[in-house]
């Protein structure tokens, strides 16, 4: 069988922050690849830039030296617009904290990134709809974020991640603020997009029971440098 | 992203802060309210002496004289090739020409004259002004006890207080009560009359016809109305009058006039001439064009057109001022609009971070905050002109009520023209927009993942 082409490229990505005179080193050296259509977990403790990878895989942060390239194209060189474009039309995000918009219903929230991507309103009303049923929730959705439940407000912030259809799903502790039932529906969606959408999904986790269930890699950090990174055993 | 979603979005982001914002809203709109008001006030005043002066006759009106006319205002003579040009006499001929111009409503002639009238066993001497029918508009007959001439042949007087005072301790009573004039009539003589001539043939030369005859005449009038004002007054009047006439009524009598000597000195004494013609324009502002075309006829004009553009000069100089007073308020009211904009910056940090991972642009964050600053302009300028004219309104109103309380009649102080609330609407725009400039730049700068992790 052939190997999937590579995705995702980091190339001894260094990410330092200056708190005053200290530097602190959050990712140190980490080179990694993602192929296409992979499922995989970055694990760590609080603290081992674990999110601070993810976030400059999706275009959210920069690398302070070293690249990240997304079929062929180094993240660190775009320019803010072309970054921005990179997240609106290539990666779809889901958070911890699920950070849908509160004063907003749970479509208006699935419908943003359209808007933001200037979808006809014609299309978005359809692909809304679609996306909501993919997660279960297209009887909930003109519920504002603060009559849902934990796991109905993640599944409706995975709705919105991909109602673009994006390339790559990255979640940061998607698991983080759920029950361990609610924890283990949002990966098996998670696992059904990656199926049957062929979505890549890297995803960041403390977790390592859940990480070893779902991901079909594991890569783990450690005080920002990567550790292991393969299988889950 | 697109503007009308970006709209929506705006709107919507003004509505869950709905008090904070429509305290800000309500801040543009007294600030607009203020400008709008001071601003009606300068236009309303400076319409209503427009007004009152286009109604005195004295700005929309050229004063034509013969140049070889000794009397009457008249400029001194311009080196121009305009007075160069032959002078002539201002007859019927020099009338029927000027009612031929462009740009005018009317001309008629200056029929004025002092004579002697006699009423109740009392005779007076006083100046007579012959009225068009035009000056039945004026802001001079507003006030008049009785009421202005029936027809504008009729035989009707109406006397300026001051000398009804002098007929009767009562002035209104004099309404409707008759008059008599006195006065010395003008009329051509041909050869073959005799001895009446006022001047004797031998001064008027072979070409000359016969002379002119003065008569006494009597003639009755109706006392109609009794004013206050001089309709008469400033340069279409050389100093009051105190009885007038309809214009029709005073031609009819043919009054020997001063430049009877004259014309009969021209060698034409049969042809009658005027003193002075009015020639009256549709605005002040057709006065220069309709002044030139008149000297090239040969004629003198005399204009209070400077006198306007002085009048305009300080009425600009009072707009600027009540602009920038009015200014002010709006000043305060755009800190407002940082200030709200700046505490929506910190209170939605999150959601910019948010907006920024799910792909919105920093031009698209910035928007979408000038998008509201320019919302709450919108809004508070359509309310802030509202909220002006009522100020301008009520101004008005406080402002009649004191005239009628000093039995003077109301007037119109503040008036708001479309191009003054259109304006307002664009300048709270404008500088709601300024406003939102910082804070609009300050959330586009925001580092999503920063904005991310903030609680």
């Amino acid at each position: 069988m052939p190997a999937a082409p590579t995705l995702i490229q980091a190339e001894s990505v260094f990410r330092e922050y200056r708190l005053g005179e200290t530097v602190i080193r959050a990712v140190d050296d980490v080179s990694l690849s993602v192929e296409k259509g992979e499922f995989l977990a970055l694990l760590g403790s609080s603290g081992s830039g674990k999110s601070t990878l993810l976030s400059m895989m999706a275009g959210l942060d920069r690398p302070t030296s070293g690249a990240i390239r997304v079929r062929e194209r180094n993240l660190a060189e775009l320019e803010p617009d072309e970054l921005a474009r990179y997240r609106r039309e290539t990666v779809g995000m889901v958070f911890q904290s699920f950070n849908l918009l509160p004063r907003m219903t749970l479509e208006e929230n699935v419908e943003l990134p359209l808007r933001l991507a200037e979808v006809d309103r014609h299309d978005r009303e359809s692909r809304v709809g679609a996306a909501l049923d993919r997660v279960r929730l297209g009887a909930r959705r003109r519920h504002r974020p603060s009559e849902l439940s934990g796991g109905e407000q993640q599944r409706g912030a995975l709705a919105r991640a991909l109602v673009n259809r994006p390339a790559i799903l990255f979640a940061d502790e998607p698991t983080g603020n759920l029950d361990s039932v609610n924890g283990e529906q949002i990966l098996l969606l998670l696992r059904e997009f990656q199926d049957s959408l062929g979505m890549t999904i890297i995803m960041v986790t403390h977790e390592r029971p859940l990480a070893q269930k779902f991901a079909n890699r594991i890569a783990l950090l450690s005080d920002g440098r990567l550790v292991s990174d393969g299988a889950p055993r | 992203m697109k503007s009308r979603d970006l709209s929506e979005l705006a709107v919507r982001n003004l509505r869950e802060a709905v008090l904070r914002n429509s305290l800000t809203t309500l801040g543009v709109a007294v600030g607009v309210a203020s400008l709008v008001a001071m601003l009606s006030l300068g236009v309303g005043l400076q319409t209503l002496a427009s007004q009152r002066l286009t109604r005195s006759g004295l700005f929309d009106a050229v004063f034509v004289t013969s140049q070889r006319n000794f009397r009457g205002p008249r400029p001194p003579a311009p080196a121009d090739s305009a007075a160069k040009k032959e002078s002539r006499s201002l007859d019927e001929d020099a009338r029927q020409q000027l009612s031929k111009l462009s740009n005018f409503t009317e001309v008629y002639p200056q029929i004025r004259f002092v004579t002697e009238v006699r009423y109740a066993g009392k005779s007076e001497t006083t100046s007579v002004l012959g009225l068009p029918d035009s000056s039945r508009s004026s802001g001079a007959f507003e006030g008049i006890t009785g009421a202005y001439f029936s027809l504008p042949t009729a035989d009707e007087a109406i006397l300026q207080i001051e000398f009804a005072k002098v007929l009767a301790d009562q002035p209104p009573s004099l309404v409707g009560k008759d008059l008599t004039l006195r006065y010395a009539e003008r009329a051509a003589l041909s050869k073959d009359d005799g001895g009446d001539s006022f001047f004797p043939e031998s001064m008027m030369g072979s070409a000359a016809p016969g002379g002119i005859s003065i008569v006494p005449r009597e003639k009755t009038l109706r006392i109609v109305g009794v004013i206050e004002s001089d309709p008469s007054a400033g340069i279409g009047g050389f100093g009051g009058a105190r009885v007038y006439l309809p214009l029709k009524t005073a031609e009819q009598l043919h009054v020997a006039q001063p430049d009877d000597l004259q014309a009969f000195l021209s060698g034409n004494p049969a042809k009658p001439s005027y003193m002075a013609l009015t020639v009256r324009v549709h605005s002040p502002k057709d006065v220069l064009q309709v002044e030139a075309a008149i000297k090239q006829m040969g004629f003198a004009t005399f204009s209070l057109l400077d006198a306007t553009k002085s009048l305009r000069l300080v009425f600009t100089v009072f707009d600027l001022f009540l602009g920038l007073f009015g200014s002010l308020a709006l000043t305060v009211a755009s800190l407002g609009i940082i200030n709200t904009l700046v505490m929506a910056i910190l209170e939605r940090r999150r959601e910019i971070g948010i907006l920024k991972a799910l792909g919105a642009t920093d031009r698209d964050v910035r928007s979408l905050f000038f998008a509201e600053a320019g919302a709450m302009g919108l809004f508070g300028g359509f309310f802030g002109v509202a909220l002006g004219w009522l100020i301008g309104s009520a101004l008005t109103w406080g402002t009649t009520i004191y005239l009628h309380r000093q039995n003077l009649p109301g007037v119109k102080i503040s008036h708001i023209p479309w191009w003054l609330a259109v304006g307002a609407i664009v300048f709270a725009i404008a500088v709601s927009l300024l406003a939102g400039l910082y804070p609009a730049a300050r959330a586009a700068r925001l580092n999503p993942v920063e904005a991310l992790r903030y609680e």
